[in-house]
């Protein structure tokens, strides 16, 4: 089958890989029939993620047809068409139990510090990801969910992480009716965010990029005040000035490891790995954040440490909040959310490609070529 | 700058998640619907450990399933074995495994070649994309690259060549 395969640092090609195999009686196979690239794949193909294998499959965002299923698979048949959510999860484990599906105890041998995610390097659990014509889909009782009739498979595809993340970002960030709340990051999951924060009734929505492109989208799509943090000076001087000088009750970083926007952390965080990846954003989080607020966590960083103001998230008294999205406990009410009109997830993606030039999009994607937001990866075997 | 606010009653959807009982305290779940906090369950069937799984110390054993496709082999193999002797907890784990992707790389490469293929960096950076979008920049970034490479290797040529005049002068007696 053919397969997106790593390389190393900023190299990947479509390459012809072995079919997958059903390793356990609770398996799936999926024939995908979309797969994205992600925000966060970016970290693994910079090569940030320690134990990314040259060799490995990325993709945790995908969906498909069940093409075949192990012994003790009874929640899904041959057939359906299934969403994947990106965590690989047991749904019974004592995490899985509080429905915390980002947080399976029984699927990531590697590391206990993160879940097990598809495609996301040996640190998440060494599983190869959906940039593929197939998939081995584990706990295939817990995990995939049939996609309802009639939705198109460009918002299914969105519902395997975008959607849920941006949303979960917006419900740690505990916001209250009448709320200000900021997002760094104009990437897709800080639209989707920004979007979703008003479901949870915020009174205003504020987001910060360096990316016009990206700031107009958003404004538009969200909708919400967009600003670019290289016209404004500080940005947390900004935001201050804009919100009375008290800040904004919640703070969303949807950024992670590649922020731009401070030379100490980009030469510390991105150039030479001495700290897990640029924490500008929630540098600036800790800070623009008022008094006794919340910082919400989404952006995704390494495993090692970060030079954040954690004394002042102290002295402010804050609530930091951060996780990996359980994306099962969230798909009922998101399903629900698309299919009656209040998100509309296919609106953000701006580039489909044929798997064959999957280097090009993680080039396009990556450099922000082409006004890039969200690009999809269709299999050969997908009408395209 | 002006800033503008939006009017947010005309948002499709406004405020139907708002729930005060979200206490940003609470993780993700309301208190009074939370199941019983057991930490026994019953562990998923064991997937056949058939090849080498690397685990975390900071757990007992080997997951109920996991990833097969890549076991670690050779070099790397051997630095990623090490790393995991040590927690997560411990530079001692991570930095030999960010050294072992690139020793990684450099096996790919070989084993790359050992197969009679040598790789497409152009197409494999995905370059063409580069070319098409954002064609200045990139021509001027491989320039500048290419001049600092030639500028270095004639600088280290100049140092040797030197180097064997200061030699030939010695031998000479000077």
């Amino acid at each position: 089958m053919l397969a997106m395969e790593y390389r190393g640092p900023k190299r990947v090609r479509a390459v012809q890989k072995p079919m997958p195999e059903i390793k356990h009686p609770e398996d799936a196979i999926v024939r995908v029939t979309r797969s994205c690239i992600c925000g966060s794949d970016l970290h693994l193909y910079n090569g940030n993620v320690p134990d990314t294998r040259v060799g490995s499959t990325f993709g945790h965002e995908f969906v498909g047809e069940v093409v075949e299923i192990g012994s003790d698979v009874t929640n899904i048949k041959v057939g359906d068409n299934v969403i994947v959510p990106f965590n690989v999860a047991c749904g019974r484990c004592y995490f899985c139990k509080q429905g915390m599906f980002g947080n399976c105890h029984q699927s990531n041998s590697m590391a206990t510090a993160v879940g097990a995610i598809f495609g996301y390097s040996h640190t998440a659990g060494g599983f190869d990801g959906g940039q593929a014509e197939y998939a081995r889909v584990p706990y295939a009782n817990v995990g995939p969910t049939v996609i309802p009739p009639g939705m198109d498979l460009d918002d299914a595809v969105l519902l395997t992480d975008v959607v849920p993340t941006g949303y979960q970002a917006a419900e740690m960030a505990g916001i209250q009716k009448g709320d200000t709340v900021l997002v760094f990051g104009a990437g897709p999951v800080g639209i989707m965010a920004a979007r979703c924060a008003w479901l949870f009734g915020a009174g205003r929505v504020i987001v910060l990029d360096k990316e016009d492109y990206r700031l107009e989208f958003v404004r538009n799509y969200a909708p919400c005040e967009a600003y670019n943090f290289e016209e404004i000076g500080d940005p947390v001087l900004f935001i201050k000035k804009i919100t009375d000088w008290l800040g904004a009750d919640c703070v969303i970083d949807a950024v992670g490891a590649e922020a731009a926007g401070n030379a100490l952390q980009t030469i510390t965080g991105r150039k030479t790995l001495l700290q897990a990846g640029s924490a500008t954003a929630l540098h600036w989080a800790i800070n623009a954040v008022k008094k006794g607020g919340v910082v919400s966590i989404v952006g995704v960083y390494g495993p090692t440490d970060n030079l954040v103001p954690i004394g002042n998230a102290m002295n402010k008294g804050l609530t930091i909040r951060g996780n990996q999205t359980s994306v099962k406990r969230l798909l009922p009410r998101l399903i629900d959310h698309v299919q009656s009109g209040r998100l509309n997830p296919k609106a953000i993606i701006t580039h489909r490609l044929p798997m064959e030039e999957v280097a090009d999009g993680y080039r396009l994607f990556s450099a922000k070529l082409d006004n890039c937001i969200k690009p999809i990866l269709l299999p050969p075997t997908v009408t395209r | 700058m002006q800033t503008k606010k939006i009017d947010y009653t005309q948002i499709n959807g406004w405020g139907v998640d708002a729930d005060p009982e979200n206490d940003p305290t609470y993780p993700m779940q309301h208190r009074e619907d939370a199941p019983p906090r057991d930490i026994f369950y019953d562990r998923p069937t064991q997937q056949p450990v058939d090849v080498e799984v690397l685990h975390s110390n900071e757990r007992p054993d080997v997951t109920a399933v996991f990833g097969t496709t890549l076991p670690p082999s050779g070099l790397s193999g051997a630095i990623r074995r090490f790393a995991f002797k040590y927690s997560e907890n411990e530079y001692k784990h991570w930095l030999p495994l960010i050294f072992a992707d690139r020793v990684d790389v450099v096996e790919g490469v070989l084993k790359d070649l050992a197969h009679g293929h040598v790789p497409n960096i152009f197409a494999e950076k995905g370059y063409p994309m580069e070319w098409k979008y954002n064609r200045t920049a990139f021509v001027t970034k491989m320039a500048t690259i290419a001049a600092i490479t030639v500028g270095t290797v004639l600088l280290l040529n100049s140092g040797k060549d030197k180097k064997k005049a200061k030699y030939a002068r010695g031998y000479r007696g000077k």
